[in-house]
């Protein structure tokens, strides 16, 4: 009988392979759609496609009066809504020159630090959990929840708070909030710690974050990544610092940033932003003022004419808005934002071009986009 | 893999061949279906659309007279102008055609032609340092005929923690140069801003569509463009409609 003769790597056929990565994926976090072109296990060359959660919010927005818009913000970045709110009231109230007071500016910092929180436990459980820790995803998510229950007893609602009004808050807190959220504050800091136990250490963890999409200072400026994906490769850029806003002039944080620049910084990078969090949300809700909680706004809104452009540092890194507004409508004329997930995901190719396939959730992962925000 | 590079001809080319395809659509619809090709198509509309007046018909506009444009403060007299942009008048001669400041906010206005130079001066300058390009977007303002659109790029310098926004006004058919080699971060919003707006990037590296379908027609954030999408000629007139799509699809086989 004759013995087949094997030729080793001749067997097979070494075309590239086009794979279809979503949109309906699990771990793309949404609708986000990749086209690798794989060689093997490695990805040679990646096509992201956006847009199939696009829903026109910078167009309705232009036909809707300015109080509408904020409800409309809330669709945006979904896991941190109260930011979105904070970010577009503040790029009218500059538009109109209107005097926030003191207290609301408080207020607003802590909730814009509540939701960081509240987006990085989001973003902790599902990475690790794209990673293989399963964990980690029900310890964050039941620290999510105190969150998400501070913010339905200060405005009703848990996922789309609709939290802000155009010159100061809606409503004041309820009494002994405060409290609560100190409270939160306690159970948080022993939290962290405990993720940190499962993860930063833990072997497994560290080999498929570390060396894992590295990029450097600069080209993460030119690609325009912000936030943490920024400060990981130790550029140390914080729009809460730079050019701060709400009430973070008069807080005392520290702004973390990575020396490697890869996926592992980027972790560590979010997870100190928690304890810095927990730190101004200390600060703020003990230096509480008393007074008013919304300025001097007149009953119809109606910036004059003129355009401005702010940023706020949301979770996932700096939120824009540009405005321009014509004087005669009681809508704005142009409306449209700066999204950090859309600007983040842009990076998503050159990090994953000669890494293997499942470092690509990884990836996907680090960057940490809401797809509800980059297709708007 | 569809991220070939598109030609920057393909741009011009299709502005001027688009038209003749014209006249096989129906009036009513000539913004929103006209035919042929995608890439064919998306010149066209961005050459020879006429803005939808046999269109809104039914749904007048809401608008009184649309504003003709931003309105541009110049700076106050008292107001020091910032030491880059006073560097920039001197480095790039003409370079910077009207200065503005509103709410705290510093605008420069640059002419097309040299908006590239500029650009470039504005990123190199040891006192300018606009290493971080925020935002590419564009606003737009039909009655301003000859040039429709501004192009406003929100830049910030990671060194001196200072911002700018340039705007640059172009017409609806002319070509403006990518600023992708620039700043590699506008890559993505060049797209949007022609996906939205249909203005043309030249040197692009991958010039298509970006948030709406790659068959897209017209452009949704142009203020001709109805609120409700084209889906308002298809419940009002299916019959029209069909017709339409009958012919777009002929287009697309011949």
């Amino acid at each position: 009988m004759e013995t087949p003769t094997i030729h080793h790597g001749a067997m097979f056929d070494t075309n590239e392979l086009v794979l279809n990565m979503g949109p309906q994926h699990p771990s793309t976090h949404g609708v986000l759609r990749v086209v690798l072109r794989l060689d093997g296990e490695k990805v040679v060359d990646a096509d992201v496609v956006i847009g199939y959660l696009h829903r026109g919010i910078e167009k309705l927005s232009e036909n809707r009066n300015w109080t509408q818009i904020i409800l409309l913000t809330d669709r945006m970045d979904y896991v941190a809504a109260a930011t979105n709110n904070v970010g577009y009231c503040e790029t009218v109230e500059k538009l109109m020159a209107i005097e926030v007071p003191r207290r609301a500016r408080y207020v607003r910092t802590i909730l814009c630090e509540l939701q960081r929180i509240a987006s990085h436990c989001l973003w902790v459980g599902t990475h690790a959990m794209d990673i293989g820790a399963m964990t980690v995803f029900l310890y964050a998510f039941r620290e999510r929840e105190l969150i998400l229950d501070l913010f339905e007893e200060f405005c009703g609602a848990r996922l789309t708070y609709n939290s802000m009004r155009i010159g100061g808050l809606p409503q004041d807190l309820p009494p002994g909030w405060d409290k609560k959220v100190l409270q939160f504050c306690d159970i948080m800091d022993s939290k962290v710690t405990e993720y940190e136990e499962l993860l930063t250490h833990n072997r497994i963890w560290r080999e498929r974050t570390k060396g894992i999409g590295l990029i450097s200072g600069a080209d993460a400026v030119a690609l325009g990544l912000s936030g943490p994906p920024l400060r990981g490769s130790g550029v140390p850029r914080d729009v809460r610092k730079d050019e701060p806003y709400a009430a973070y002039d008069e807080m005392q944080f520290d702004v973390p940033v990575g020396t490697a620049g890869d996926t592992y910084d980027r972790y560590l990078v979010r997870m100190e932003e928690f304890r810095q969090s927990i730190r101004i949300i200390r600060q703020a809700t003990e230096g509480i003022p008393a007074g008013p909680i919304v300025g001097k706004v007149p009953r119809l809104i109606k910036p004059a004419a003129g355009e401005t452009y702010h940023a706020i540092e949301s979770p996932k890194g700096e939120l824009g808005y540009f405005i321009v507004s014509d004087g005669k409508s009681t809508n704005p004329y142009r409306f449209r934002v700066r999204p950090p997930s859309f600007c983040n995901l842009q990076g998503l190719r050159p990090l994953i071009k000669g890494h293997l396939i499942a470092d690509v959730v990884a990836l996907i992962g680090s960057l940490d986009v809401v797809l509800g925000e980059v297709d708007r | 893999m569809a991220d070939e590079p598109e030609t920057p001809a393909s741009a011009v080319d299709a502005a001027t061949a688009g038209k003749p395809a014209e006249p096989a659509v129906p009036a009513t619809a000539a913004p929103l279906i006209p035919a042929a090709k995608p890439a064919a198509a998306l010149g066209a509309e961005a050459a020879g659309a006429k803005p939808p007046a046999a269109k809104a018909a039914p749904h007048p506009p809401p608008a009184p007279a649309p504003p003709s444009g931003p309105t541009e403060p110049p700076p106050p007299a008292d107001m020091a102008v910032p030491a880059f942009i006073t560097t920039l008048q001197s480095a790039v001669p003409d370079g910077v055609s009207q200065i503005s400041y509103y709410v705290g906010d510093w605008t420069v206005i640059v002419p097309l032609t040299l908006m590239t130079t500029t650009l470039r001066h504005l990123r190199d300058a040891p006192d300018a340092a606009f290493d971080f390009c925020s935002d590419v977007t564009a606003t737009d303002w039909p009655p301003r005929k000859e040039a429709r659109f501004d192009l406003v790029y929100c830049l910030y310098s990671t060194r001196h923690r200072h911002r700018v926004r340039v705007k640059v006004r172009v017409g609806e058919h002319q070509p403006v140069p990518s600023v992708t080699d620039i700043w590699p971060a506008a890559n993505w919003l060049e797209r949007e801003v022609y996906d939205m707006f249909g203005v043309g990037f030249t040197g692009h590296p991958d010039r298509r569509r970006i948030l709406m379908p790659d068959d897209w027609q017209g452009f949704p954030q142009r203020k001709d463009y109805p609120l409700e999408g084209p889906g308002e000629l298809l419940m009002e007139n299916p019959i029209d409609w069909l017709k339409l799509r009958q012919s777009r699809d002929e287009a697309d086989i011949e």
